[in-house]
Order: structure tokens, then sequence, then C-alpha cells
């Protein structure tokens, strides 16, 4: 049986008489690349906030990484990862610092942090950097550093909130690289994105309009589903619809 | 007729010690009329180059006028004449809609109503909301308004920095419909944008990375030049398909494309990618593709 990161049933927030997520059902399984999409306003942020344990949805259910995001939210967010294009890096801090800094958070051993930190380095090309400030590197690098300081603690799930906003075609592309290796050993990886390639890249998509999933399935059949010549096209059909506004 | 002209300029940030040059000598021409954009990803010079040209910063060398007027000497005049959206949402938050409006009207000596024809068709969508808050408004909405008020003035030449950064993919189409009705008014629009796709909607294009400008045309003029052949190949496994693509000498470069990944051709050589691809067992399909701005930026980058 294949291990569920994610299972979210009829998972609901609403704010005063506003319903942001309207009875959303998903599961997402071990090692997955789930692409999460929704025009702005559609309710992606707030779905989000209740699946990392931020924020207590109104009803339904939802299990992340084994945990019930009603009584054990606070086991959720040791068991998750989260980088997003807004809010990453301490610029101030030298590459290996920053390293150091999240692994603490998550509770990492001392001879972990010290072993993996020279792994991580490695993988990114970024030794001989170690020891500069995060400020000085390049916006790509830093997306790169940023998303291995986000899986460094190792989590089941890790949560991308449009990572590669922004960047140069060539480094998005590296960016996707790490995505897929990160998905090779065992991380499932759930991601935001703007750019209708990236959709591609996904294992399974899922649309949301209004506050509901209105699509979920791999973008082959999505494409099928929709006759569309591509994700971008499906992704237009769907989000037309929308009747509220952000 | 040159609306913008920009020759050589140079921009430095920093002190003595730590110098970082956003901007290695910039030079082109944007005519009277045209939409213009400047593509690059984040990082890449747009905002410093901007800024210059709206007068608001001051580059280290070189010369730039805009509508005739130079930057440093004639800056009052610019400023009358330019539109300017900055990629940071920068109205006032707690003065209304309409107040927001009002404001920068006075300001350029105009009224909402001596110019409502040219905003009407972008004002109309967010007049039910005149009287909120614009910190209260929804990204779409201060788009909307920040558009409007970078247009109350009827200026010659609009400046719009990143409008559509962080937009979905519909917000975004509606955007760029918007600019082509206000550039058939005549107004000359330079617009900066890390999407791609949205080069192919501009009349010419630069494609700008670190501080040097890479390439200038039309979008199909720069499709033309890509220079090599272009195929497209997927198959049921992707990544080990990249590697083997990558592994061969006949091919120049090979990246993931959306479903396909794209393969840059040295000199030709089709039909012996596909006689290695079938000798390694992978089921795979393959067919000639058409570059785009994005494959272009990608050659380009590399070719540094």
């Amino acid at each position: 049986m294949v291990d569920k990161v994610i299972i979210a049933d009829k998972l609901t927030k609403r704010f005063g008489d506003f319903t942001a997520v309207d009875g959303i059902s998903f599961d997402v399984s071990q090692g997955e690349i789930f692409g999460f999409l929704g025009a702005n306003g559609a309710g992606k942020t707030t779905a989000m906030r209740m699946l990392s344990g931020l924020s207590m949805p109104t009803s339904g259910k939802a299990m992340v990484a084994g945990y019930d995001v009603y009584k054990e939210n606070e086991k959720i967010k040791r068991n998750i990862g989260y980088m997003s294009q807004k809010f990453s890096l301490y610029e101030d801090l030298t590459v290996r610092e920053n390293i150091r800094f999240y692994a603490g958070i998550y509770g990492k051993s001392n001879a972990f942090i010290k072993e993996k930190t020279e792994l991580v380095l490695k993988q990114l090309h970024l030794t001989s950097e170690a020891d500069k400030l995060v400020k000085s590197l390049p916006l790509g690098w830093k997306q790169k550093l940023a998303f291995s300081v986000a899986i460094f603690h190792e989590p089941k799930l890790v949560f991308l909130d449009e990572p590669t906003g922004g960047v140069d075609p060539v480094t998005r592309r590296e960016f996707w690289n790490l995505i897929y290796e990160a998905a090779a050993e065992g991380i499932t990886v759930f991601v935001t994105t703007h750019y209708m390639d990236e959709a591609e890249y996904c294992n399974r998509v899922s649309i949301m309009v209004d506050g509901r999933i209105d699509a979920l399935d791999t973008p082959a059949q999505l494409k099928k589903t929709f006759a569309a010549q591509s994700m971008d096209e499906v992704f237009l059909k769907l989000a037309r619809k929308a009747v509220r506004g952000e | 007729m040159t609306t913008v002209s920009i020759s050589n300029i140079v921009k430095r940030y920093g002190s003595k010690k730590t110098v970082t040059t956003a901007l290695h000598g910039i030079s082109f021409d944007v005519q009277q009329g045209e939409l213009f954009g400047l593509i690059g990803p984040d990082g890449a010079g747009k905002t410093s180059l901007f800024r210059i040209l709206t007068t608001l910063l001051l580059a280290e060398e070189g010369t730039a006028t805009v509508d005739g007027f130079d930057v440093v000497k004639e800056y009052k005049e610019i400023r009358k004449r330019v539109g300017y959206m900055p990629g940071r949402f920068s109205l006032y938050q707690d003065l209304t809609v309409k107040e927001n409006l009002d404001f920068f009207a006075t300001i350029f000596n105009t009224t909402i109503e001596e110019n409502y024809d040219l905003i009407k068709e972008i004002y109309q969508q967010i007049e039910p909301f005149k009287d909120r808050r614009a910190g209260k408004l929804s990204g779409g909405m201060k788009q909307k308004l920040a558009l409007s008020c970078a247009l109350i003035h009827r200026p010659s030449v609009l400046f719009l920095d990143e409008p559509t950064t962080g937009v979905d993919a519909v917000s975004r189409k509606e955007f760029w419909e918007m600019l082509k009705r206000l550039r058939e008014q005549g107004i000359t629009i330079l617009v900066s944008t890390p999407y791609m796709d949205e080069a192919s909607l501009c009349d010419r294009v630069a494609l700008i990375q670190s501080g040097r400008i890479m390439q200038i045309d039309t979008p199909a003029g720069i499709v033309q030049q890509f220079g090599k052949k272009l195929l497209a190949v997927k198959s049921n496994n992707m990544l080990e398909l990249l590697k083997i693509l990558n592994d061969q000498e006949i091919v120049e470069n090979a990246y993931p494309f959306g479903e396909y990944h794209h393969v840059v051709l040295k000199n030709g050589g089709e039909d012996v990618l596909r006689n290695e691809l079938n000798r390694k067992g992978m089921l795979f399909e393959m067919e000639e593709a058409e570059a785009n701005i994005e494959d272009c930026f990608i050659r380009l980058m590399n070719n540094d």
C-alpha cells in the first residue's frame, strides 16, 4: 500500500460568511510531486495554511504526515518543510549559518547537522561560498539554497509556494532538478506555481476555482478531459469560470 | 520618431569596496507608440533602468532622453510627461480609490473628468468600489487603480515595472489586452516582465540578463535568429531521457520544456539521435519544434 502523506476530506474554511475553502477532498501519496494551481484568490493559500498546521479548519478532516490538523498541528509543523519566494533565508547570515539556524530549530543533532551541511554544500556547488553572506548570492542560488534548507531536516512533505517566481529560465530548470531528486528520495512535494509549463512537471495537478477543487488528475489526463493542447489552456478554461474575485 | 533613447548607461551600487554593477553600458531606442518589453529575471537590472528613465535614480555613466528631454538636466519636464507604475504597490493605502485618483490628477494639474476617456475602460472595473480604501483592495484591483493613477495626466510614455509578477494566468492575459488598447491611443509603453511568454505580446523586446542586453528585436526576429534545429521529445521516463539526451555528442543542450524536453542540435543529426534512443530501448515521440523566446533566452544565457 502506498503511504498517503496528505488526506483531506471535505476540508472547509470560512471567514465570517465568506467560504475561502469549500469542502476540498483529495490525497497525496508519498514521493509524489503534486501541483496545486488556482487563480489568485481561489483559496490556495488558505488551504495550504490549514494543511501546514497554521490555521484551524472550520469543518472537514485532514491528516498530514500522519497527524490530525486539529489536534496534532504542532507535530505537523515538525514533520513538514516550507519555502516560498517571499520568505526564505536570512540575508545577513552566511550560507552555513542559515543552514545551522534552521536545522537547529528543527532540533537536529550537531553531528547530523555537521555531516549533512557538507553534503548539501557539495550538492549545490556552494562549498566555496559557505561563509559568505546570503545577500551576496544571486537570486537563483538563494532559491536553490532555500529549498535545500527547507528539506534539510528530512521532512515527509515540503510545501513550496511559488518557489520559482522571477527566476531565470535556466535556474528555474535547475530548481526543478532539485525537486525531482527530493521526490526520488521519498519526500512529497506540494507546489504552487504561476508557470504553466511547470504544471507539466508534476505527477498530478489540482486546480482550485472559487474555493473548490474543480479538476484533479495527471497533466496528460487533464489535457484529454478538457480537450486542451496545453496546461495553460486547461487552466484558462477552468479559471475563467470563476465568479468571485480575489 | 524616437521617444526613449538610451546610450551607454552604467549603474553601480555600493561603496568602493563592494561595488555591484547593475547595468553594464546599456543602449537602445524606443519609438513613439511602441509597446516595448524588457524581458529578464529578477536582478537583471530592469528596475534600475526604469528608475533612471523616470528620473528617480542617477546613472554613473551614459545619457538618456525621454520624449526629447535629458533625464538629468531636464528631469522636471520628464516628470510631467511620464507615467510610472512601480513593481511594488505605492499608492496611499489609507486613501480611497477615488481619493487616490483625485490626488494624482491634482498633482498634475488636471482632473479625473478631463482625462476620463483614457482611463474609462480600466477605471470602470473598480469604480463600484471607489469609496473603498486602497489598502483593502484585492491584488487585481490594486493593479487597475495603480494603472489608472499612472495614466490620469495623459502621459506620453508609460513605464510599467513588472505589472504581472505574481499574477495568475487569467489576470495576466486581461492586463495585456488592456495594454494593447492603450497603445492604440498612441501612448508609448515600456513594460518589464520576468515571464518569457509575454514577450510575444510586445512590438519589440530587449532580453536582459545580469545588467547586459543580450538581444533586441521583434519577437519574431529573435526567434528567427535562434539558428539551430530544435526537437521536442517525450517518453514514459522523462528523467532518464534527459540524461541520455545530454550525453549525446551531437546535442548542444537539452532541457525540460513543459510536457516535452527540448533538444538543441549542434548541426542536425536527428536520425542519429533517433537511432541512439531506439538502441537504448527508449519508447519516445520526437518531432521538430519551433523555438520560442524562452528557448532563445536559454541559448543566449548558455553562450555567455
